[in-house]
């Protein structure tokens, strides 16, 4: 067992549920809903390995049940948003929902209009995020656009530190028992709260010092080894 | 504008003493460079503007005639081909610029490359393979409402822009408003748009503190869209065909201008740029 595969092990007990996740995804979507005052909101995210979009959480209008459904990555709206890098508001005044198509397959429901904006974090894109129907606000569509891009920046760290969360548990599902064992123990301690919490990590440092090598003896009491 | 014709050829990496006068450039500038002198008259005629986009629907209204188009297609062993495009627009974004050049230059010819329909995974090797047959291929004017956020490219993308713009073909590229590093648009050999939110299409602006070097019409503008449609659209990707379609107006004016040239004529004659009178 390398000492990698053991912080990934501490790391995936303390980073949370797939449920935490759901969550925050959920979240993303219901904030970009109400900072727009939109019908909808959804969100994107891409599969790297099988190459494709998947529609991971909806808010407003729409249908939950599609989350999950899967797109190909590089066409539609959804697709040339995430490959350009490029954010995109289109409005369909001529009652034209053609347009509209791909969003209407994701959500089962025909938007009007809609913004698209990449979620990238550093050199990855990692989704594409769509608010559909808003109010026309005549007058501030560059402040749309500028503030669509500052909320998806922010929606693009949680997503990378959640993306980093799943890979982390999806290598500790095929390891062995102790691992296992240890990411149990960390969410364990992480979970724990005040005096019970200062207990716990109290015997964590015995342990640390009853088990760990000479070259770690000098430290003072109270700093576990994660 | 028209340089003298030079006697000699120019000396390539040095000028040497008494050469000066092979280098003399008799250009009749214009007491002053007006919108009249810059594109008075040209409708585009004769400039060739290459979109490299999701395609463009063949036929659309709103577009015209497109001379050429192919895709960039990637082969079951990841090797990369250009090839006749027999699905048009993947999207709608490629229709739409292409009507917005075609509205402001009528009479340029238009060109599709398409570099959006091969996945995700690999897309900024197909971005770099699609500007090098553009540039290969000589044309006037290149929109690229696109960007990639990939270092490993940004030597190579830097590369192609430098030889476009020694080799006179105008990259226009989209600037992005979002927390990250992209490109091609902050190389300085290429022409970056954002978007002002007036409603005339000739309209632009020098922005004086670059990276983004011109602000264009990019809020509420009608486009040719998918299956015949128009959409209403707001986007830094609008703006950029607006700048491209002006490329095709002065080059169809002024075809011998440089990329260094027509930069200039753009910000000479930019909404915001007021000489004396």
């Amino acid at each position: 067992m390398t000492e990698d595969e053991l912080r990934a092990a501490v790391a995936a007990g303390v980073l949370g549920s797939e449920q935490g996740h759901r969550e925050l995804l959920r979240s993303i979507v219901e904030v970009a809903r109400a900072i727009f005052h939109s019908q909808a909101a959804s969100i994107f995210l891409l599969d790297e390995e099988a190459d494709e979009l998947v529609f991971e959480a909806i808010a407003g209008e729409g249908s939950e049940s599609l989350v999950g459904t899967r797109f190909p990555s590089s066409t539609g709206i959804a697709g040339w948003v995430l490959v350009t890098r490029q954010p995109l508001v289109l409005e369909d005044v001529g009652q034209d929902p053609r347009f509209a198509k791909d969003a209407a397959e994701a959500t089962g429901y025909v938007p009007k209009g809609l913004m698209a904006v990449p979620l990238l974090h550093e050199e990855k894109a990692l989704g594409v995020l769509e608010v559909l129907d808003r109010p026309h606000r005549p007058g501030a569509a560059l402040e749309e656009v500028e503030l669509l891009g500052l909320f998806a920046g922010q929606a693009a760290i949680a997503l990378d530190l959640l993306q980093a969360a799943r890979r982390a548990r999806a290598a500790l599902e095929g390891s062995p028992g102790e691992l296992q064992a240890l990411a149990r123990l960390a969410a364990t301690v992480d979970r724990l709260q005040d005096e019970r919490r200062a207990t716990g990590l109290e015997l964590l440092a015995a342990l640390d010092r009853l088990l760990g090598d000479k070259s770690r003896a000098g430290e003072p009491p109270g700093s576990p080894a994660f | 504008m028209h340089a003298a014709e030079r006697s000699e050829p120019l000396p390539a990496w040095s000028l040497p003493a008494g050469a000066e006068k092979n280098i003399a450039l008799e250009v009749d500038w214009p007491p002053k460079v007006t919108r009249e002198w810059a594109w008075g008259g040209s409708t585009g005629r004769g400039v060739r503007v290459c979109i490299l986009d999701s395609g463009v629907e063949p036929d659309h209204p709103l577009v015209g005639p497109v001379e050429d188009a192919v895709a960039v297609v990637r082969g079951p062993d990841d090797e990369i081909t250009i090839q006749p495009d027999e699905e048009g627009d993947l999207c709608g974004h490629g229709t739409a610029c292409a009507g917005i050049v075609r509205a402001l230059a009528p009479d340029c010819t238009l060109f599709s490359v398409r570099v959006l329909g091969a996945g995700y995974t690999g897309s900024g090797a197909i971005l770099v393979a699609g500007l090098r047959y553009a540039i290969e291929n000589g044309f006037d004017v290149v929109n690229m409402s696109l960007s990639t956020t990939k270092q490993e490219l940004a030597a190579s993308l830097h590369q192609l822009a430098d030889v476009a713009y020694f080799k006179k073909t105008m990259l226009v590229a989209s600037a992005h408003n979002l927390p990250v590093e992209s490109y091609p648009w902050r190389f300085a050999s290429v022409l970056s748009v954002g978007s002002h939110d007036r409603p005339e299409g000739l309209d632009f602006f020098y922005n004086p503190e670059p990276p983004v070097e011109f602000f264009a019409r990019g809020v509420d503008i009608d486009v040719a869209w998918m299956d015949g449609a128009t959409l209403r659209v707001t986007g830094n990707s609008f703006a950029t065909p607006h700048m491209a379609g002006l490329c095709a107006l002065v080059l169809g004016a002024h075809p011998e201008l440089t990329p260094f040239q027509l930069k200039s004529v753009l910000y000479l004659t930019a909404s915001n740029v007021i000489g004396s009178p």
